[in-house]
């Protein structure tokens, strides 16, 4: 490894985004392929973006020789709108899967560390809290309040961000008034489509830990699964 | 992968920057019950000091070994660990998993 290659590798990953070394095991001969550059014309272009979702090292066959594919991304985040029922279930959750999550609500009431304790807590409005969270590729929003006051800046928020899951938990009705609120205030069709609502997946998910675990599940299912596999 | 790596590159990089001559192995395959996961490594410099784990134990005293031959001769290798055999001394992972560990120096 050129020391040159270690420097970006350690500045990529400091950085939070992904990074792939992919080292011919016949030849030595080795590559950096940053996430943000994939080039999607690349030979092994399929294998890189497997890779990257499921962070998983992994070494692979290229015209009859074997190319290790060493991955570094960060871990994960998920970011709970909400000091409610469904959070207090979801994060402990979500922290045993490997999450980092921090929980955001400016209802001094709902935020308090005996109702959340050992969580980053934020009793602060979305707008004023999301900025300084530096919402990544590798950061899931969750919605969870209901309140459109505390939601939609959120979600706003998040829509303009390549944060890899948004979810927002309200009915479908409820849902059909927050796409007119977002359309009204400039997002397409597409960008709203990124929001999953109702959230969750169908499970038949009836209290809110079971509830919890359909989020949690259709979170790793959005940072793992590749396009066209349903969770 | 790992979080344990985000040290070892630094620590890799700081060795380095110190004047170290620095080698890095890799577990790039495993069969079996490989006690750590493809991506693991190890971080060795001249004299022979190391940090992180290819194997919890079994083989990494062969892969300081290895590397210190790495860093001399300049050029990568690739090895192989099987299972221990005690009765030849054999260096191997006694849970009875397989191994292949790439050796390459920083240079």
């Amino acid at each position: 490894m050129k020391p040159e290659t270690l420097k970006i590798l350690n500045e990529e990953r400091a950085a939070r985004r992904g990074a792939l070394l992919a080292t011919n095991l016949n030849s030595g001969a080795q590559e950096l392929v940053l996430e943000s550059h994939l080039d999607a014309a690349a030979p092994l272009a399929e294998s890189y973006r497997k890779a990257f979702r499921q962070g998983k090292s992994v070494t692979v066959e290229h015209g009859g020789e074997a190319v290790f594919l060493n991955v570094f991304v960060p871990p994960p985040r998920l970011v709970l709108i909400g000091a409610v029922h469904i959070s207090q279930a979801l994060y402990p959750m979500a922290a045993a899967a490997g999450f980092d999550v921090t929980i955001v609500d400016p209802r001094t009431a709902f935020a308090t560390p005996e109702r959340f304790p050992g969580v980053p807590l934020l009793a602060e409005w979305p707008d004023s809290a999301l900025p300084g969270l530096a919402i990544d590729r590798y950061t899931g929003v969750a919605t969870l309040t209901h309140d459109p006051k505390i939601d939609d800046p959120a979600l706003i928020h998040a829509l303009r961000r390549d944060c890899f899951y948004i979810g927002s938990l309200g009915s479908k009705r409820t849902h059909a008034k927050r796409v007119d609120r977002l359309t009204a205030a400039g997002f397409t069709h597409a960008d709203i489509a990124r929001i999953h609502a109702p959230i969750g997946l169908d499970i038949g998910a009836v209290s809110p830990a079971e509830i919890a675990v359909s989020v949690l599940g259709q979170v790793i299912a959005a940072l793992r699964l590749g396009p066209g596999e349903a969770a | 992968m790992s979080e344990q790596q985000t040290d070892l590159l630094k620590t890799a990089q700081a060795w380095h920057e110190a004047g170290r001559q620095v080698a890095v192995a890799t577990v790039v395959s495993t069969w079996g019950s490989a006690p750590r996961p493809a991506g693991s490594q190890l971080v060795i410099d001249q004299d022979g000091n190391f940090e992180g784990s290819v194997s919890g134990g079994c083989v990494e005293g062969a892969v300081v070994t290895e590397a210190l031959g790495v860093i001399e001769s300049g050029a990568a290798k690739l090895i192989e660990f099987g299972v221990a055999d005690e009765t030849a001394w054999q260096v191997g992972l006694s849970c009875g998993g397989r191994i292949q560990v790439f050796v390459e120096p920083l240079a």
